[in-house]
């Protein structure tokens, strides 16, 4: 499609669905949101991208191939699981390390469980836009 | 400890990934292998621990059963998942050269590898919706493999394979709604215990009988199979040996878990069902068979026919029939992974797998008729290969409870079995080759042959150990089978002490 009211639109929406995603995507550690949905709103921006200015450009400023995003997601995800070998605990435990912590104050909670999130975010991110991709260069 | 059954489940992926990472070049095929080899270790581990304490089960992310999703592992699910890493293991030493560049830089050993975690997740959940989701996992990359490269017969399999296979899903998934509904649990051992207090026992039937059609698409029981050999004939030798070997079996395996777990308050009625359905298996597997002319059409159709099989011993209720069926799973998985490698390595070497255009492969590869011969023969029943124990203990299961009919339909089948690999030996093996070529296995490079032929070796040879000492594995079956038909010990493990 050769829209230049889309295109215009794009540059501005494509930077704030992936923002949005990203603000799901912490959300979901207390309330509704999360990686799935995070990943799948993170998609749409790249796919409006693809159907305004075509796939190539949209590979080209995603930078790095879709199945590697996908499947270094897949890793991250996987990593956080086994990282609770290390404490003995089993496996997808969730691991918690408070930074700034006082007696009435938790400070900033870094988990196991947001790495988790994050690897869920980049496996759904990655594989709708290979399945995108590679549909719209098949028509 | 609780790390022995997680590991065989967390290594496939981890494989998938390194391999994905590494899929330029030559290194991604050969974290395959390696990946597989130690899965093949940590799954020895896990029948070791097995073997030791009876049933063992662990709690992800610490969360206590029944509101976590439990991995579990009884004799059923240990074996299951040793033959699994170890057809994985072949089958990912067979693709160093079956798979070319292309398909590996597409992905090929990330899918393979997502695809053998699917199928050691479905057998080591102790949740019936992460099995759900296992199928989920299998079924994508399975789809994914299957059209990988992309001609038009794979595409076309594909299509049947996955509508078929979606339909299954989704009723597996109402059945799944359903029960959850009916418990108000999704554990399995802990539905076990909360089904009999369910006050509408017809209701419970309904819903069994949807979890039946839905695990018998896949497994490919009369007359759900035709998916089957519309699919399995066409990707690469590697896909469709762990194909033919894992996913159907996974199916099965989901029916004797659910039939003798959860579903046994109805035994007269569903399991009389079952029993129609094995024998009906049996018959249309063999006579589709018959009438094939290509090596990997022929052996599809005996998948069927030797589903049903399995699916007898499930039916027949009795302790010695369920070892049956557990010794079955096991000689079958070896049997049919190495006979589609072997159709492999015929089409290498004699240029087809159309029964009509090869032949000599009997003079001028010896070495790989008698590869084909112990498989082949085994699958038929000769004695004393492990096909021969396999059918000997149904036969006599039927017999001890006068079930004179299905023993008679086993027997007849596995004459026609015999008919049909006599019809491969007779065409691909004994008469001479069409075109008057000499296909003989030196027109492979010697690395090709070691890749190809040491797999199919290791898989005969495992044949032959099963077929001359079938004992420990008659009593390890039978062992399995007293589990799975008193899963007292199964729920206590799980929901831990409190039965």
């Amino acid at each position: 499609m050769n829209s230049i009211i889309l295109r215009v639109g794009t540059r501005y929406l494509c930077g704030l669905l992936v923002l949005f995603s990203l603000y799901m995507l912490i959300r979901g550690h207390n309330e509704p949101g999360g990686g799935f949905i995070g990943g799948l709103i993170g998609s749409t921006g790249f796919v409006l991208f693809a159907l305004a200015c075509g796939t190539a450009d949209a590979r080209n400023a995603l930078k790095i191939m879709p199945q590697n995003i996908a499947m270094g997601g897949l890793g991250i995800a996987l990593l956080a699981g086994i990282f609770a070998a290390f404490f003995g605990d089993a496996l997808f435990t969730g691991q918690w390390l408070f930074i700034n912590e006082t007696p009435d104050d938790k400070g900033i909670p870094i988990s196991t469980v947001l790495f988790f999130d994050i690897g869920v975010y980049l496996v759904v991110f990655g594989s709708i836009l290979s399945i995108v991709f590679a549909m719209e260069e098949e028509i | 400890m609780t790390w022995t059954l997680a590991t065989p489940l967390v290594l496939p992926f981890l494989t998938a990934v390194l391999a994905f990472l590494a899929r330029y070049g030559t290194t991604g095929r050969w974290f395959s292998v390696a990946g597989n080899a130690v899965l093949l270790a940590a799954s020895i581990l896990l029948m070791a621990r097995v073997l030791d304490q009876g049933v063992i089960a662990t709690q992800m992310g610490g969360w206590a059963a029944p509101f976590g999703i439990t991995l579990v592992a009884d004799y059923l699910s240990a074996v299951m998942v040793i033959i699994t890493a170890i057809t994985a293991l072949a089958v990912s030493v067979y693709a160093l050269t079956d798979i070319d560049v292309r398909k590996e830089q597409l992905g090929y050993h990330a899918l393979f590898n997502i695809l053998i975690g699917g199928v050691v997740g479905a057998f080591l959940t102790g949740d019936l919706f992460n099995l759900y989701v296992w199928f989920e996992v299998m079924l994508i990359s399975s789809f994914g493999l299957l059209i990988l490269g992309g001609n038009k017969d794979q595409i076309d399999g594909g299509i049947k394979y996955v509508t078929l296979n979606l339909i299954s899903t989704i009723l597996f998934l109402s059945g799944i709604g359903l029960l959850y509904g009916m418990t108000g649990t999704l554990n399995m051992a802990d539905m076990a215990r909360a089904i009999d207090s369910v006050e509408n026992q017809g209701l419970v039937t309904v819903v069994a009988m949807m979890f039946m059609v839905a695990f018998g698409v896949k497994a490919a029981v009369f007359p759900l199979f035709f998916w089957l050999p519309a699919a399995y004939h066409t990707p690469a030798f590697s896909v469709s040996a762990v194909f033919a070997g894992l996913l159907t079996k996974v199916g099965v395996y989901a029916l004797i878990r659910m039939f003798t777990l959860v579903f046994d308050g109805d035994v007269g009625f569903t399991h009389q069902i079952l029993l129609w359905v094995a024998a009906l298996t049996m018959i249309t597997g063999v006579l589709g068979a018959a009438a094939q002319n290509d090596i990997r059409k022929i052996l599809s159709f005996h998948i069927v026919s030797q589903i049903g099989y399995m699916i007898m011993g499930l039916a027949l209720f009795t302790p010695l029939a369920l070892a049956g069926a557990v010794f079955y799973l096991v000689h079958h998985i070896v049997v049919k992974a190495n006979l589609f490698l072997i159709a492999g390595v015929a089409e290498r070497t004699a240029g087809s797998t159309d029964l009509n255009r090869i032949g000599g492969l009997y003079k001028s590869a010896p070495l790989l008729a008698v590869l084909f011969f112990i498989p082949a023969f085994s699958l038929a029943g000769f004695p004393p290969l492990s096909g021969f124990w396999a059918k000997y203990v149904l036969v006599a299961a039927a017999i001890e409870i006068q079930g004179w009919i299905i023993a008679a339909v086993a027997l007849l089948v596995g004459l026609l079995t015999i008919f049909s690999m006599t019809k491969i030996w007779a065409e691909a093996f004994w008469k001479p080759h069409p075109e008057g070529a000499d296909p003989a296995l030196s027109q492979l490079t010697p690395q090709a042959r070691r890749h190809l032929l040491i797999p199919i070796a290791a898989l005969a040879a495992m044949t032959l150990v099963i077929g001359f000492s079938p004992d420990p594995f008659v009593t390890f079956a039978k062992d399995a089978a007293a589990q799975l038909l008193d899963p007292t010990a199964y729920i206590t493990t799980v929901l831990g002490g409190e039965a």
